[in-house]
């Protein structure tokens, strides 16, 4: 399968509040035609600022110190302004947590679709119209030629949402990046959009990078998950390999700290959650040796000192551990 | 049997304006919820936003008064009970918020912020306080050298925990908390639940804990109640109501909360269709009638009431049964 996008050595530095740091240090991913990544991990953990790098929307504090971010034959690290806005909207299309950081609150949801066509493709106004149209009904919005005239403001949190997906898809992009697109809506809503992700996924087939917090929507979404920890990648996979035994145990920690509805049998009786200990360390005072060490039930004196680099596993398994959770054969 | 919180009936609506011509509306937030609450119990409080669960949450600690309805404290209906009666009740319940930041004073020390309400209620002489105050710093998991530091100071789960601390102080009956893990990360949201857990285990306090995350709600709760536009749908133990949900829409919510398991991606869902319907004009007789698969005419007109269903739970459907 095609290369869609290529990420090599990514490290973003931030300079704030008189502090130097690196929220994300020395990030390699890859990205294939038709595949849905999930970057995963908590607060901190430098998934948004790897987007934001992709996207070209780091903030004035920040930039991008080393790497290179490979897509369509360019680096978009070395891309000016002017020439990633063509590239945002056409080739990359995005998704924010918040329908209104992306829509104009001010103007009738159509026409705004309409006007990224317009823009980026030269349509005209009668064949933009009809275009947009097509997309409202490709994500499953009810009556669309009613509801190109509505204002942001009269349709509801999960309307808005997919809006905001028509719009990234308006231009057939190459690659769609998803920074947390359901944790604003409620549960029933947010099952409906992941319905529709998955749908999309199937009948267009587009390239996808899903920023999220949550390991279920992972799970129900993605194909390969890449998770990070203080600014790296510790551990990477296929989904179906990642949910049923990760390697790292920070990936195992999450995967045990969730508290997951159980129903049948088990319902009276949910098992106690497993807590990580301790907090994330800030990115400006990070242990020497593995950032994780500190939280860490199977540390050693060796992580304490030396950083594991992130070493290959079977099946294309990637995770940055000395002591991983590895089904060994002579053990069994 | 003798409950530390039964709500009767309660009911609260809010003027509000809307649109460009600044129309003047009636929402009706919480419309006719009763609930119990025993000593020692945690009752959990579901449903998506706009459903009313933190308005309930407010009624019963008396940050909003209910239009109508009883609200009895270990017995005594403070609904409409004035600020000098309730004065000496407060001490016995307690709320904890989603957001600490927003509710701990932030010049105010760590230390002053958890001593503050036994200074109020005139317990104990200085060296008392200083006293309970460590044990406490000490029980919820932060040290004592933290009392010296103000809220930006701590991370998000150390705020909840210095606001759990001052819930605390007082030896409450009751805690009302209303998404009080939601704004953590996941491996700091365990640590909270875990403390919330143990400390209700040990003090035998009770919880009206109110949340839109079920999996966290079932695993704190014994008894869960769910809320749709207003009006309380099921109620019933953790146990039956996780293993055999009746009302059409706890099983709705059910079937869509994504679990880690990636052979869901490729199952077929029964998702529900439409999205919660605006408060300011709800569907007439069951709210929910109009996203229900199980809906009739008779769901149209006629709102249901909550009834002993089978399983031992109490639903408001009339075609669930």
């Amino acid at each position: 399968m095609s290369r869609v996008l290529d990420i090599e050595g990514l490290t973003v530095g931030f300079e704030t509040g008189g502090r130097r740091f690196d929220a994300v240090r020395e990030v390699d991913l890859a990205l294939d035609g038709g595949e849905v990544l999930a970057l995963v991990g908590e607060s901190g953990s430098g998934k948004s600022v790897t987007a934001l790098a992709v996207m070209g929307l780091l903030p004035e504090v920040a930039e991008i110190t080393a790497g290179t971010i490979r897509f369509e034959d360019r680096d978009l690290a070395r891309l000016g302004e002017a020439e990633m806005a063509a590239v945002r909207g056409a080739r990359i299309g995005l998704i924010f947590q918040e329908p209104m950081t992306s829509l104009n609150p001010t103007m009738r949801v159509g026409p705004q679709v309409a006007e990224v066509l317009r823009l980026h493709k030269r349509a005209g106004a009668a064949a933009a119209r009809r275009a947009v149209e097509e997309l409202f009904a490709l994500v499953r919005i009810p009556d669309p030629a009613a509801r190109y005239d509505d204002f942001p403001h009269q349709m509801s949190g999960g309307m808005r949402q997919r809006v905001v997906i028509a719009l990234a898809l308006a231009c057939r992009p190459a690659l769609l990046i998803a920074d947390e697109p359901t944790t604003a809506l409620d549960v029933t809503t947010q099952a409906q959009i992941l319905e529709l992700f998955r749908d999309l996924q199937r009948e267009i087939g587009q390239a996808t990078i899903l920023i999220t917090h949550d390991l279920a929507v992972v799970a129900e979404t993605a194909h390969r998950v890449a998770v990070m920890y203080a600014g790296r990648i510790v551990e990477e996979s296929a989904s179906e390999a990642l949910f049923a035994g990760a390697l790292h145990p920070y990936t195992r920690g999450l995967l045990r700290s969730i508290p997951v509805v159980r129903t049948g049998p088990a319902a009276g009786h949910p098992r106690r959650l497993v807590e990580i200990p301790g907090t994330v360390p800030p990115p400006w005072d990070l242990p020497q040796g593995c950032a994780f060490a500190p939280r860490c039930p199977r540390a050693s004196a060796r992580c304490r000192a030396e950083r594991p680099p992130l070493m290959p596993f079977d099946g294309g398994r990637r995770a940055a551990c000395w002591h991983p959770h590895v089904e060994r054969e002579d053990a069994a | 049997m003798t409950f530390v919180l039964e709500a009767k009936g309660l009911s609260k609506r809010f003027a509000v304006t809307t649109g460009m011509g600044g129309h003047k509306a009636t929402v009706t937030a919480v419309d006719d919820v009763s609930f119990a609450i025993a000593p020692g119990e945690t009752l959990g409080l579901v449903g998506e936003s706009g459903c009313g669960k933190s308005t309930v949450g407010k009624m019963i600690v008396r940050l909003l008064e209910p239009d109508t309805g009883e609200v009895r404290f270990e017995g005594r209906d403070i609904a409409h009970a004035t600020h000098g009666e309730l004065r000496p009740l407060r001490r016995r319940f307690q709320m904890v918020f989603q957001d600490p930041y927003g509710s701990l004073d932030p010049r105010q020390r760590a230390g002053d912020i958890v001593t503050e309400p036994l200074v109020v209620h005139g317990i104990g002489d200085a060296a008392e306080r200083r006293r309970r105050v460590a044990e406490l710093f000490e029980r919820v998991g932060l040290r004592p050298d933290q009392m010296a530091n103000v809220p930006s100071q701590f991370s998000g789960g150390q705020r909840q925990r210095l606001a759990i601390a001052r819930a605390l102080a007082l030896d409450p009956a009751l805690i009302v908390a209303d998404e009080p893990v939601s704004a953590l990360d996941v491996s700091i949201q365990a640590q909270v639940i875990n403390l919330m857990a143990e400390i209700k285990a040990e003090r035998g306090l009770a919880y009206l804990f109110i949340a839109h995350d079920l999996g966290v709600v079932q695993h704190i709760s014994d008894r869960v109640a769910v809320m749709y536009l207003g009006r309380l749908v099921e109620i019933a133990d953790k146990e039956t109501l996780f293993s055999g949900p009746v009302h059409p829409y706890t099983r709705a919510l059910l079937e869509a909360v994504p679990v880690p398991d990636p052979a869901r991606r490729l199952a077929p869902r029964d998702t529900l269709k439409g999205e919660v319907p605006t408060p300011l004009a709800p569907p007439s007789g069951c709210a929910f009638h109009p996203r229900c698969p199980l809906a009739s005419e008779r769901c149209t007109r006629e709102r249901p009431l909550l009834r002993r269903h089978p399983s031992g739970a109490e639903v408001a459907c009339h075609n669930a049964f």
